[in-house]
């Protein structure tokens, strides 16, 4: 389940990823009344099974839900995950915002990258680009980390284009692109082909980094801001700016 | 399409949360054949309120002085405070009567695909309420949904250093339910939730 929007007095519409027909927008009616059969189920994360009703207006109506995984409880308890996920599902929506038209890649990705980041099996921030770099992959927009993107030429380059769409070689370089460490293209190399041994090994600097690659990337060929990746939590701690010591008001 | 004034009344009423063309079109020809004084009510109601309803300087919760009734109350316990994301779920929990200390509202909860962070609510006017020494207590009061599980998460990690007692309101089964029609995450947060009895 992607999103929810609150709509009347006790209803929502509900946006859901599913498998065989991609992004399907629903009414889930009186999911808001504590008395409600399946409320608790229609959250954004939660990974169901959903009955639609197709009725003669545009959006179908939810006539019943079965839990099969509730990720939400175990990513909201936690801030860090709670943004890193809310980020991953605005890029599937985005990504399959042709509704109906079947997404079985993009649904696979998305319900293996809610698993690990609610079981915690690596650092929310390496889920999250991983994701990413995947399904903009899956999109058409793969990333170029080792041959140049424009020319083919066998890399290891140290460029990186992010119209061009990756490393570039010399001879393609334009002006004005970056020069990551290559620390950080062997961390995107490794999250894109699962290598998890090399991705969790990595510091902090080239996390970091490679975190900012991908994001530009992604708002790049999107061409529009993602609003929840602002908003990504990557530290374990708050900053301590935001709490203001007691007696100091 | 109607004309003029009526078809402007039908837009704005139409512009309402919850109402739709058709409602708007129901609701401007009742207004049409009401009596005159009851239209200049509901006309000068909603005139009043937008003049003499605002936020209190405290706690945010709507007010028509500086200070909501609940804030100026003296009786009221200054030692709690009850952090909710709207005005409406201060009303909700007062009917309880379980609660005499005060309230906070946020304006919301954070949503990060709706672009709204930390930062875009009254998250750091608690902060300057907390640093008051009299406050002993938080409790997170927000929707018991993913958007209020990761505020209150997120309330707790900052309020936490502080050394406030904070807790989050029980998540469970609905009073004078059968315990067979409980979804499997209520009833696992019941379980979670559960208290021991005395005796």
């Amino acid at each position: 389940m992607l999103r929810t929007h609150k709509l009347g007095e006790a209803d929502r519409i509900v946006t859901f990823l599913t498998h065989h027909f991609g992004q399907v927008r629903a009414v889930a009616k009186g999911v808001r009344k504590t008395n409600s059969r399946f409320g608790a189920r229609v959250e954004p994360f939660a990974h169901v099974a959903v009955q639609f009703h197709q009725g003669r207006g545009n959006l179908d109506t939810v006539t019943q839900v079965i839990t099969h995984d509730a990720f939400g409880g175990d990513i909201s308890r936690d801030y860090g995950r709670y943004t890193t996920g809310s980020a991953m599902l605005e890029i599937a929506e985005r990504l399959t915002n042709h509704e109906r038209e079947p997404a079985v890649d993009q649904y696979m990705l998305l319900l293996g990258g809610l698993r690990a980041l609610s079981k915690q099996e690596h650092a929310s921030g390496l889920i999250l680009d991983a994701y990413l770099l995947r399904s903009m992959a899956v999109a058409g927009w793969a990333m170029a980390f080792d041959d140049c993107a424009k020319c083919g030429v066998p890399g290891p380059h140290g460029a990186f284009a992010l119209s061009a769409g990756g490393v570039v070689c010399p001879n393609c370089r334009p002006a004005g692109a970056a020069n990551p460490a290559p620390q950080s293209l062997e961390l995107i190399g490794a999250l894109l082909s699962s290598d998890w041994a090399v991705a969790d090994a990595s510091d902090e600097r080239t996390r970091r980094e490679v975190a900012g690659l991908t994001a530009a990337f992604a708002q790049y060929h999107l061409e529009s801001g993602l609003r929840s990746l602002r908003l990504v939590d990557r530290t374990e701690q708050v900053q301590e700016a935001d709490t203001p010591p007691r007696g100091e008001s | 399409m109607y004309e003029g004034v009526i078809q402007d009344l039908i837009d704005e009423l139409g512009r309402l949360p919850g109402v739709g063309p058709k409602g708007a079109q129901r609701i401007a020809f009742h207004l049409l054949n009401a009596d005159s004084a009851d239209v200049k009510r509901l006309a000068d109601s909603l005139i009043e309120v937008k003049d003499k309803v605002h936020f209190c300087k405290t706690c945010y919760n709507v007010a028509q002085a500086e200070q909501c009734r609940i804030c100026a109350d003296v009786r009221r316990e200054l030692t709690a405070i009850c952090v909710v994301e709207e005005p409406k779920d201060v009303i909700a929990v007062e009917r309880t009567r379980e609660f005499r200390g005060r309230y906070h509202v946020l304006g919301g909860a954070i949503n990060p695909m709706e672009g709204i962070g930390p930062d875009d609510l009254r998250i750091k006017e608690l902060m300057v309420r907390l640093g008051d020494d009299t406050i002993t207590e938080v409790i997170l009061a927000m929707d018991p949904n993913v958007e209020g599980e990761a505020t209150a998460s997120y309330l707790a990690r900052i309020i936490k250093p502080m050394g406030i007692k904070t807790s989050r309101l029980a998540s469970g089964l609905p009073v004078g339910g059968d315990l067979e029609y409980a979804d499997e995450i209520t009833l696992g947060r019941a379980f979670e939730d559960r208290r021991p009895l005395d005796g």
